[in-house]
């Protein structure tokens, strides 16, 4: 693995974590392709294709977008007031072809304070990733190491 | 009706109709509809449901299509029980008591699959797909007629039966039959499954989530339109940045109409008027103009075959129903089927799942998923919503419940004619049938 580009993908998805622990939900989505998508699939299903099965989130660019978006209003009513979040990433991996897309992957542990509680969200994220100047995010799947959303009951922010 | 209110659980509970006494107070003359909050807290009233309720009346387990072929199974709880629901050698369908009859473990641990054998990992006893007990490992240390009665074969649970795929099991022998309990459900269940030329199938990927409350409060607000306008504000508003659609939680929501269907039943239905999509068959902008032209040819094709009126609730309608006691069936922006299990006062279970037409195009498969999580499901931008506002109930019922009620009263003393989506009728009768079955009370449960 190349090791210039794996610290530049690591230091990119750090970014992003950071962005989202600190509630910059519109910084985050600003960090997609036009053509960006997101999505994670169902926890009892976690290779399955959001072409034909039901996904937990199934996001295009416009949506992703109202998605954040929403996370920065009082009437978000999950997410208001805002849970406290702490996302760690790592065992990260990146392999970019010449003229083409950055395939990157990672593991990820979501910690969410609210309310009095926490709830713990472990996880794999792949990325298909494009240089336009910068780093964005064409694609993104967030696939969840749980099998049922039991205790957290939903998954009202961003993984 | 005489429900009366008493001020305090200890007179309620020394009362000598018993701990029920006073949980709901229907005050016809004045339209006053109350609930005492103690029916959402209280651990001796969640068992006494077990009892009452959930091994009395007919409960959901699953779909036909989840187990087309023989061997099929899924593996689900019901009441609380572990259950397996098969479809056997045969083709019958069956559910079994999911423990081995030896020393009672589970048998099946898969969530869903194909088998000839449920064989138990313990000892090893292996069981076909009817129940029946085929093998015992060293089978000589036992007498050779040790299973002559049948009495070592799994158990199965003594009813169950299909209304067009909707499968459901009772754990009394007393009860009626299915279609008698459906009642007035049965007209609704039936518009679904019409809605598809080859029938329904569930789409796979379940929502296996839970909530932080009470179950019942997720039947009342599986039909409560009154609470979108505030509840699902910023929903809303992801609608009018889409679609331009006009904000349409008018907060009299003076449209469409409520029916009790009997038994605890009831439905919240609605011709147009809503700003979402419906695959089958009600597009909207945001979709674009070549799904136009699909889900014009799909109504059409629904009118030529069920004809214009019935095509037009299929297609046009938006219906909320709750089936007593746990299951919700929503045809709304995708058809969902939320099945509810309580696990104790204050926590419940949801399994729900997609329900689809057989056959149907790609790009119209994809419209639906895409459509149905906009809205539902544990990550939709708007059933988060309603989960914290049913925590938030809980939350406050930990305040001294004795005296403090839920008011259900909207639309109480309005004509039946006049009732609509925003009042309540549709949670008073299920209120008077939880009470009628809790209590045994001779109460008229279609009330105003």
């Amino acid at each position: 693995m190349n090791g210039e580009l794996l610290a530049e993908v690591e230091q990119f998805l750090f970014h992003e974590a950071r962005l989202l622990d600190c509630l910059q939900f519109n910084e985050w989505a600003a960090l997609f392709t036009e053509d960006g998508r997101y999505e994670v699939p169902p926890t009892n299903l976690p290779a399955a294709d959001p072409q034909t099965a039901l996904f937990l989130i199934n996001d295009d660019r416009f949506r992703l977008g109202e998605r954040a978006k929403r996370l920065t209003k009082r009437s978000a009513h999950a997410e208001f007031p805002a849970s406290r979040t702490c996302r760690l990433v790592t065992n990260v991996t990146a392999q970019e072809t010449p003229g083409g897309p950055i395939e990157a992957g990672c593991n990820f542990v979501l910690y969410r304070a609210r309310f009095g509680r926490m709830d713990i969200f472990p996880g794999h994220s792949d990325y298909r990733l494009r240089r336009e100047g910068a780093i964005r995010i064409e694609f993104k799947r967030a696939t969840l190491a749980l099998d049922t959303l039991r205790p957290h009951g939903k998954v009202s922010l961003i993984l | 009706v005489g429900i009366t209110p008493v001020p305090s659980r200890a007179d309620a509970m020394s009362n000598r109709t018993g701990p029920l006494d006073g949980l709901i107070s229907d005050d016809r003359e004045r339209g006053v509809f109350r609930v005492n909050r103690r029916v959402f807290v209280d651990e001796e009233i969640f068992a006494l449901e077990r009892e009452r309720i959930f091994d009395k009346v007919w409960l959901y387990i699953g779909h036909s299509s989840e187990i087309p072929r023989p061997g099929d199974f899924v593996r689900r709880q019901v009441a609380g029980r572990p259950l397996i629901l098969v479809r056997d050698r045969q083709g019958t369908v069956r559910v079994l008591v999911n423990s081995c009859t030896h020393r009672g473990a589970l048998v099946c641990k898969e969530a869903a699959g194909n088998t000839k054998f449920f064989q138990c990992t313990y000892h090893g006893w292996v069981y076909d797909t009817a129940g029946a007990l085929v093998d015992i490992p060293s089978r000589e240390a036992m007498s050779p007629d040790c299973n002559a009665d049948g009495a070592l074969n799994l158990r199965a649970v003594p009813r169950c039966e299909e209304f067009r795929g909707f499968i459901f099991v009772c754990f009394s022998k007393d009860t009626g039959g299915l279609e008698d309990y459906l009642a007035g459900a049965k007209e609704y269940l039936s518009y679904i499954a019409d809605m598809g030329e080859l029938g329904m199938e569930v789409v796979k990927g379940a929502e296996e989530y839970c909530i932080p409350s009470n179950w019942k409060l997720m039947q009342e607000n599986s039909v409560d339109a009154y609470h979108a306008t505030t509840t699902h504000q910023s929903y809303n508003e992801y609608l009018v940045a889409r679609d331009g659609a006009k904000p349409f939680f008018d907060p009299n929501l003076n449209f469409g109409r409520v029916r009790h269907l009997g038994n605890g039943h009831a439905v919240s239905e609605s011709i147009d008027g809503v700003p979402w999509g419906r695959p089958y068959a009600r597009w909207i902008p945001g979709w674009g103009e070549e799904a136009r032209l699909e889900i014009e040819a799909i109504e059409r094709r629904i009118i030529e075959r069920v004809g214009p009126e019935r095509a037009r609730v299929i297609c046009r309608g938006d219906r909320n129903m709750v089936i007593f006691p746990n299951l919700a069936v929503h045809d709304i922006m995708g058809i969902t089927i939320r099945n509810l299990l309580p696990q104790s006062a204050g926590a419940h279970d949801i399994n729900s799942w997609a329900l689809a037409p057989i056959g149907e195009s790609e790009a119209s498969r994809q419209r639906r998923l895409r459509n149905y999580v906009e809205f539902l499901g544990p990550a939709g931008m708007a059933t988060p919503d309603d989960t914290e506002m049913l925590e938030l109930c809980q939350r406050g019922y930990a305040n001294n419940v004795a005296d403090q009620w839920n008011d259900v009263s909207r639309g109480m003393r309005k004509p039946r004619d006049q009732i609509k989506k925003s009042d309540e009728l549709q949670m008073r009768s299920f209120w008077r049938r939880w009470y009628q079955l809790m209590s045994s009370a001779d109460i008229e449960v279609d009330g105003p």
